[in-house]
């Protein structure tokens, strides 16, 4: 059984023919589209590390059929910088320590951005980490990663402001 | 993973009409059924995938002052939409408090209705379990069971329902609307989830190849908006099913109670309404003696199935505090900690920080 599937991943549009409908879109992304940026942890949903944004919202990509996401847009921690230059999130966490070993970076990034983006958690630490507890870290980097969250948010609310002073339109 | 026939139907009609033949399942997210695949405790032979079918992901409100949710409304979606979350406020507050961000962002309605439970013997194919494998034994009996039911259980299952969710759903009344190629029905929450009996695997009053296409929850249920709550009690702050949970709501005139509601979680096989002890406050004035004595009648059936006693004294307090919570009035803003007791105080500076 053969099912042929198109999707937009950063940005770039990948035609894939898949042999078998049990594969997961992490395992797609790992083996077969040479992204393995996103981590393989429990692939059982419950440590996070796979998390990706389809469709701009959070997920685990371990408990999603790829044949079922034709037509969705994927973005993974590989789609998220400009070239060189770090998205805030990513600059964030290097600014406050928020890892050790790493393995949970990815997954934990990709979930600070679209906790960001769903705007729910406001500039209360609190809300942070009860947005943040689907993902794990095994090196219990907590602190340095609810920092970096606080932060990257301000940052790129800064960013959305209108320009003010002579430059306003 | 077994393997299966991949079918995504376009439109509600062909669903059922695909889901008729033997050995068929229904998929929406998958957050549940693709981890139980995984490890080989269910293993369909054809997939249906109802993801992508056309008018089941909104939330229409009637004229009637009812509301039906499409079954495909992921539970985030649901819990941040502003007009159920004001007139539903612990459904809302039961959502949120339930699973992770990214499993909100893709859990369903229906599909939410059909989780399976956490029972870690269900949930291993080494064990005996009468629910995954009919006649093969309970092994949870002689096992770890301090979190399994202590209401409605048998000889043959003690196992729990997970859901957060239907616990204010089934406290408010809500319906599930299915389809099948006999045509649509509707099922009161209350009688769609079944009790073990000695037939276990059979978890739902669902026909085979019936297809949730929604839920309603009725105008009355709006009544309680301003007095409502659920509170789960986790074994971590965030990200755990519940231990016990109860949704409380109250309706009040003048410092009586007009009418309340209660249902609890982890205590039974199924959401368990409470509808003695929502009688007993009926007409009384709200008083912290009336709250427990609500809880005392919500748990009256209650025994042991395994060593956990303690939840049915921790049940009954749940319930008196949540009743004692409701009262308060419901928070102006959703707490920081959705149902958590670490911060279901109200008022700005008297909730609790799990973290200094």
């Amino acid at each position: 059984m053969s099912l042929s599937i198109s999707l937009a991943i950063n940005g770039r549009k990948h035609d894939v023919a898949l042999d078998d409908p049990r594969v997961t879109l992490l395992d797609l992304l790992r083996e077969r589209l040479d992204l393995p940026g996103t981590k393989k942890g429990c692939d059982r949903g419950q440590c996070g590390a796979c998390t990706v944004l389809i469709d701009g919202r959070r997920i685990n990509s371990c408990l999603t059929l790829a044949a079922s996401l034709d037509g969705a847009e994927i973005t993974t921690i590989e789609g998220l910088s400009d070239g060189e230059d770090l998205h805030p999130v990513q600059a964030a966490f290097i600014e406050h320590d928020a890892f050790q070993c790493g393995y949970c970076t990815p997954g934990q990034i990709m979930s600070a951005v679209g906790l960001i983006k769903e705007g729910m958690a406001g500039d209360d630490p609190e809300r942070v980490r009860e947005l943040m507890s689907g993902n794990i870290c095994r090196c219990g980097a907590y602190q340095g990663i609810t920092e970096a969250v606080l932060e990257a948010q301000r940052k790129l609310a800064d960013r959305e402001k209108p320009a003010t002073g002579k430059d306003a339109a | 993973m077994n393997r299966f026939d991949y079918i995504k139907p376009a439109s509600v009609s062909e669903a059922v009409t695909e889901a008729a033949r033997p050995g068929s399942a229904y998929l929406a997210a998958g957050t549940n059924m693709l981890d139980l695949m995984k490890v080989g405790v269910v293993g369909p032979e054809r997939i249906i995938d109802v993801t992508g079918l056309p008018g089941l992901a909104d939330i229409e409100w009637l004229t009637d002052g009812s509301v039906r949710i499409g079954a495909l409304v992921r539970n985030s979606d649901l819990a941040y939409d502003t007009r159920f979350a004001e007139t539903f406020p612990m459904v809302a507050e039961a959502l949120l408090s339930g699973a992770s961000a990214q499993l909100r962002n893709a859990a369903t309605v229906g599909g939410n209705l059909m989780q399976r439970t956490r029972c870690a013997y269900f949930l291993d194919p080494a064990s005996a379990c009468n629910k995954r494998e009919p006649g093969s034994g309970c092994d949870a009996r002689e096992g770890e069971n301090r979190l399994h039911a202590v209401i409605g259980f048998t000889e043959h299952c003690i196992a729990v329902h997970p859901s957060d969710f239907c616990v204010p759903l089934v406290a408010l009344g809500a319906e599930v609307e299915v389809e099948s190629l006999d045509g649509k029905r509707t099922i009161p929450l209350a009688e769609f989830h079944l009790l073990p009996g000695d037939t276990p695997h059979v978890e739902t009053a669902l026909r085979p190849g019936e297809l949730i296409t929604g839920l309603k929850l009725p105008a009355q249920a709006a009544a309680f908006s301003g007095h409502a709550r659920y509170l789960k009690l986790r074994e971590r702050t965030s990200y755990a099913f519940a231990v016990v949970s109860a949704a409380a709501a109250l309706d009040m005139a003048d410092g009586r109670i007009r009418q309340a509601r209660i249902a609890l979680g982890g205590v039974a096989a199924k959401p368990w309404r409470a509808e003695e002890a929502e009688a007993s406050l009926v007409g009384a004035e709200a008083s912290p003696s009336v709250f427990a004595r609500a809880g005392e009648i919500a748990l009256a059936g209650a025994h042991p199935s395994g060593s956990n006693a303690f939840k049915i004294e921790l049940a009954r307090r749940i319930v008196a505090r949540a009743l004692a919570l409701a009262l308060e009035g419901t928070p102006e803003a959703m707490p920081a900690l959705p149902a958590s007791p670490f911060s279901t105080l109200s008022g700005e500076t008297s909730g609790v920080a799990h973290v200094a």
